[in-house]
């Protein structure tokens, strides 16, 4: 019982975020529905900022996406949309800007700094080896003599012998 | 060498620090409009008074502001005593009644008083779209050829006039706080 009260009000919960934007809209085909779901998610709106028009409550946000159904409906590329609304609310509207002179730092920065980043890191560590092997030039080289071999054998042996059944039962 | 290196990420620290110390100064909200240095969008509305239709060659001839406002925005109502006082100043102002009730608009004029040179009635916001308008109130500086030259976001007060929207008409902002103060409360229902 508790159970489904708790099921109950979860649903109820969840339906209060579904209604947040109430209209729909009826397309001609669903080709024009997923760009509208794309193109709304990528409008910014002027007044609530950091919301798109698609989850915005704002009176714009509505005019937008009932702007936003006639141009599609009317055949306007998404290239034409995004120029009419960037002409009036300015480059700001656009979640993923355009690669131009201004944004170039945008769209490029975290590239040229992950690269910056592998370059400095890469650089630092053929630095390190080669200081290592400096300090040292025999560290890398060092073979052990026959003599510590044949003490290292002898240490092995005594250790098996003492434990021989732990031995046999870690090989079953 | 060395030693400098030790110094980096303070370096950086700081550079960081200075700059989102500045980004808490920047107003995110102050948005320059797409059309400044742009002409006026084309449009065809009516006159809220008497209905006849009124196109971009009524607003040329002067520098003017034209001022976005609606009978719903509360801020048009605490900007409006001011407007009243520029326009007493000669300062061309008209007005956009955008997305608003007709009626309730002249109500609103006949009552509170009317600054406006003249009114457009953008009953479904078509002007309002073609300026970017996201809200009510905004104020258009439109110099005499009709090219856009600012946009103002908010209530227009003596501060914003001064500051920004005074030296487009070519005056010196006067201080004229007492006589705003004055006609504020004359306007208190």
């Amino acid at each position: 019982m508790m159970w489904r009260a708790g099921v109950l009000v979860v649903g109820l919960l969840m339906a209060c975020s579904a209604l947040a934007v109430i209209e729909t809209y009826e397309f001609s085909n669903p080709d024009l529905e997923a760009r509208y779901q794309r193109l709304s998610q990528e409008l910014r709106c002027p007044k609530c900022q950091n919301q798109n028009i698609a989850d915005s409550n704002a009176p714009i946000a509505k005019d937008l996406r009932a702007l936003l159904h006639t141009q599609l409906e009317t055949g306007a590329s998404d290239e034409e949309i995004l120029d009419f609304m960037v002409a009036r609310y300015g480059e700001f509207v656009r979640y993923r800007p355009a690669v131009d002179s201004k944004t170039a730092v945008l769209w490029y920065a975290p590239v040229v700094l992950t690269l910056l980043g592998f370059i400095g890191l890469g650089g630092h560590l053929l630095r390190k080896s080669r200081r290592a092997q400096r300090a040292d030039p025999s560290a890398t080289q060092a073979q052990p003599s026959d003599d510590d071999l044949t003490r290292l054998r002898a240490l092995l042996d005594t250790e098996n012998a003492a434990t021989p059944a732990t031995v046999a039962n870690s090989k079953e | 060498m060395q030693r400098v290196k030790l110094f980096l990420p303070l370096i950086v620290f700081a550079a960081l620090g200075l700059l989102l110390w500045r980004g808490l100064s920047l107003d995110p909200k102050e948005l320059p409009s797409a059309l400044i240095g742009q002409p006026l969008p084309s449009f065809q509305l009516k006159e809220l008074a008497s209905d006849t239709p009124v196109t971009n060659s009524a607003i040329l001839g002067a520098p003017a502001l034209i001022n976005v406002w609606a009978t719903w925005c509360y801020s048009c109502r605490v900007e409006h005593p001011y407007l009243l006082e520029l326009a007493q100043q000669g300062i061309s102002i008209i007005g956009l009644n955008y997305k608003d009730d007709s009626v309730k608009a002249r109500q609103w004029l006949a009552e509170l008083g009317d600054p406006y040179r003249l009114t457009l009635a953008d009953t479904d916001g078509t002007l309002g779209l073609d300026l970017g308008v996201y809200g009510a109130p905004e104020t258009y500086v439109v110099d005499a050829q009709g090219v856009v030259r600012y946009r103002h976001v908010g209530v227009v007060d003596v501060r914003v006039w001064q500051e920004q929207l005074a030296k487009f008409f070519g005056v010196q902002g006067t201080p004229t706080t007492t006589a705003s103060t004055e006609i504020a409360s004359g306007s208190q229902p």
